[in-house]
């Protein structure tokens, strides 16, 4: 009997075991997404962009054609491989900081021009890769190593809303999740229909998917996953908030 | 298979923002990526008037970021991508062009260059010297032309894609707002018409199978240990200075027995052509020198000048930004230097014949 | 060979400098000589003193702009004191007679100053929108950068489609060019 966990066919087999932290949720996210990428069968057709912050340690994850940019950047580079080769299929990769801080402009401005591409974002309430400081999604009373007594809402405002709000910028033929790493089937399939809203030309699909990091949160097995499902989902409601595919009443929660 | 944008050579009248739209279009490019600033705008409203005929694309972006990172992002998907810009959008192109350095991705950025520091003028300067060939957090493995008039605005157009594609160093062609926008003649033509032969564009992602099997590439530009970046941008110096000579252009004349040297670049060094056909005209020794590449730079060219002249005359719209890439140019040198420098402000050739009057 | 005429042209936005310095270049080019022309831009895009500068010659043109022109046509008060600086000893200055207060700011240096009623010869004889191609016909007149007959060649490229429509408007624009020769 084999000894190796079944992994999806897309990722690459040298790389492995992957360059995550024990219990960081980023493993569990790209499982999900080489699940889809398998399923919907477009490994030959995908481009991957792996932004800066972990998901840069995604850049040889997968048997996919795959471009690590700069923090913040991935949304534009894959967004100009898809105007200038609409065939590819185009999956940005990032974590909250490029998503929401840094690289914000360009996820408000391609959500806006309602691009043919699809981004996730993993949200683990943190900057991780440069040592666990407060980020955008940071929880209030969360204490990261620069809100040293907690996240202050009235100095550093209240966690940003992701989804909601790229859901509020888009229109019709938007898609917009949130999953999280505690129910993968559920987050593959929200991956699935992303990946297939945009082979169907419809437009602008986007996924925050709920990770987690015990490594900066300094938690035990227990407490991460305790934090991920009870703190978090009070602030990021999982669910579908856009799908263009769903019949009348049959989006949201 | 649409017609070719220039059937056969003709004289034109235009602006030199024109002049790059037409020299893109000549040169087969496929997309261009861009975020208005002045003096750069018109080359998109010309890209977009005309590109659709030719079935090429735009896409106007947020800013210069992500202009800099979609043209990245379709140069990987093996097309022929570029971009203009300006001042400070040519600071936020630093950052995709620092990518392209160290990703080797073949890159073309045109800019006219304005007022700095900061917004300054929307007019001219040559103040984007220092920024457009060390700019980012590398090691200036760029190449940059200075071109000076509409032809050579034209030619060294078509030619960057070729240089960038050939070498896969950023390239950029460093105009300014009075190029941009001034009107003056040149003749277009269809390079391959002329026996130039165009590099055709390859991708590097979603490249399509071979014999039935696709290979992947993962591409990065982060790596874990100094050894391993040390050992990459050692590599890039080498191929770097191996095609210096190659790559390496410039103009002299009337030097072999110069007093005086001017040493100019761009616009400027029209005044300085000038200048020097006046001042020999009256008899006076003046010679001519204008670096066509910023980077590589013609040092040992200049370094032979400088060894036979008594004095370089460094004359530029900066406070001293070509002047840096002389003085490392001719180091050890013991040529005197003068300098006229003009931030911000054109040079006419009249006040460097008072110049060069007064020195001699 | 003859020397490369420089000529700045200035005037309030709307008064058309830059088109006349345009159709100029553009008729020099097309007689197939050197022309280079460009306009002086700022951030704002409306407003302000608006100057053209042009230059004509049989040899590549030199530096875009220049220090000292042959011929500064200036056409408000904020024109003349602007433009002022482009004058030298060789250069003939020209401004419109109606242009109040500017006595004490004519240049004392040029070689020539002319005063000329442009505007009111267009308000009068005319028609105020031909008012640039009057001061095109003086400059072509004053400085011989092209024929009048390759001006109207430009003339008829650059608005034949207007003309199309209203011929009259040939006959009128035609007439101030010949009108604005006759003022110099």
């Amino acid at each position: 009997m084999s000894t190796v966990p079944q992994m999806p066919k897309c990722w690459k087999v040298e790389s492995k075991p992957h360059k995550f932290c024990p219990g960081c949720g980023h493993g569990l996210v790209l499982k999900a997404l080489g699940e889809a990428i398998d399923e919907l069968g477009i490994q030959e057709k995908a481009v991957f962009g792996a932004d800066i912050g972990c998901s840069l340690l995604a850049w040889d994850f997968f048997d996919i054609d795959t471009v690590q940019t700069h923090h913040g950047r991935t949304t534009p580079v894959v967004t100009g491989v898809k105007r200038a080769n609409p065939d590819t299929i185009c999956i940005a990769y990032m974590g909250d900081g490029g998503g929401y801080a840094i690289g914000s402009q360009h996820l408000v401005n391609a959500a806006a021009r309602n691009e043919r591409i699809t981004v996730i974002l993993a949200n683990n309430c943190n900057y991780a890769m440069t040592g666990g400081q407060m980020a955008p999604t940071t929880l209030p009373g969360m204490k990261t190593e620069t809100s040293p007594y907690g996240r202050d809402v009235n100095e550093a405002g209240y966690p940003t809303q992701g989804p909601e709000m790229v859901a509020a910028i888009t229109r019709e033929g938007a898609y917009v999740a949130r999953g999280t790493v505690s129910n993968l089937k559920q987050l593959k399939g929200y991956f699935k229909k992303a990946l297939q809203n945009q082979m169907d030309g419809n437009g602008f699909s986007f996924v925050e998917a709920l990770s987690t990091c015990p490594t900066n949160w300094r938690t035990n097995a227990k407490d991460t996953w305790a934090f991920l499902e009870k703190e978090m989902t009070q602030y990021f409601k999982v669910g579908e908030i856009k799908n263009p595919a769903a019949k009348e009443g049959e989006s949201g929660e | 298979m649409t017609e070719k944008p220039i059937q056969e050579e003709k004289r034109a009248f235009l602006t030199g923002n024109e002049v790059v739209a037409w020299a893109a279009l000549a040169a087969k490019a496929d997309i261009m990526y861009g975020y208005p600033i002045t003096p750069q705008n018109e080359i998109m409203h010309y890209w977009t008037r005309m590109a659709p005929k030719f079935g090429k694309r735009f896409l106007q972006t947020e800013d210069e970021l992500s202009a800099g990172f979609t043209t990245l992002g379709g140069v990987l998907a093996g097309r022929k991508a570029f971009t203009a810009t300006a001042g400070p959008g040519n600071t936020l192109m630093q950052e995709p062009m620092s990518m392209a350095e160290m990703m080797r991705i073949p890159s073309v950025v045109v800019v006219q260059q304005r007022g700095g520091p900061s917004t300054a003028t929307v007019i001219y300067s040559q103040q984007e010297v220092t920024m457009t060939t060390f700019g980012g957090n590398g090691e200036g493995f760029r190449i940059v032309y200075s071109p000076s008039n509409h032809q050579e605005l034209f030619d060294y157009t078509i030619k960057a894609f070729n240089t960038a594609w050939k070498y896969r160093f950023p390239t950029f062609v460093l105009g300014d707002g009075y190029q941009a926008k001034l009107r003056e003649s040149l003749t277009l033509y269809d390079p391959e018409a002329r026996g130039i032969e165009l590099i055709e564009p390859e991708p590097f992602l979603g490249t399509e199978p071979v014999n039935g099997t696709k290979s992947y590439t993962n591409m990065r530009n982060t790596y874990n240990t100094e050894d391993e970046l040390y050992d990459i941008i050692v590599r890039y110096g080498e191929e770097y200075k191996n095609i210096a000579p190659e790559v390496i252009e410039f103009q002299e004349f009337d030097c072999e027995d110069a007093d005086v040297v001017i040493v100019s670049h761009g616009v400027v060094s029209r005044a300085a052509k000038g200048a020097v056909q006046e001042l020999r005209s009256q008899g006076l020794k003046a010679g001519y020198f204008r670096p066509v590449t910023l980077r590589p730079f013609p040092a040992d060219q200049l370094r032979a000048i400088a060894d036979k002249t008594k004095t370089l005359l460094l004359v530029e719209s900066s406070y001293g930004q070509m002047s840096k890439l002389v003085k490392e140019a001719i180091f050890g040198s013991t040529v005197a230097l003068e300098y006229l420098l003009k931030p911000g402000v054109g040079v006419t050739s009249e006040e460097l014949v008072a110049k060069v009057k007064q020195m001699i | 060979m003859s020397k490369t005429v420089k000529i700045a042209l200035a005037g309030e936005g709307g008064q058309g400098v830059q088109s006349v310095a345009e159709i100029i270049a553009e008729a020099a080019n097309e007689e197939g000589r050197e022309a280079l022309y460009i306009p002086n831009f700022g951030v704002e895009q409306r407003g302000g003193v608006s100057v053209a500068y042009l230059q004509i010659g049989d040899e590549p043109i030199g530096s875009p702009k220049f220090q000292t022109a042959d011929i500064v046509v200036a056409l408000s008060d904020r024109a003349v004191r602007r433009t002022k600086k482009y004058v030298g000893e060789e250069t003939t200055f020209v401004y419109d007679t109606s242009i109040e207060g500017i006595e004490d700011d004519l240049p004392k240096n040029a070689a020539r100053i002319l005063a000329m009623p442009a505007i009111e010869v267009s308000k009068n004889e005319l028609n105020p929108r031909v008012f640039n191609i009057i001061i095109m016909g003086a400059v072509i007149k004053a400085t011989n950068v092209v024929s009048e007959d390759d001006a109207k060649a430009a003339l008829e490229k650059k608005l034949g489609y207007k003309f199309e429509q209203n011929p009259s408007l040939r006959e009128l624009n035609y007439n101030a060019l010949s009108r604005g020769m006759e003022l110099v």
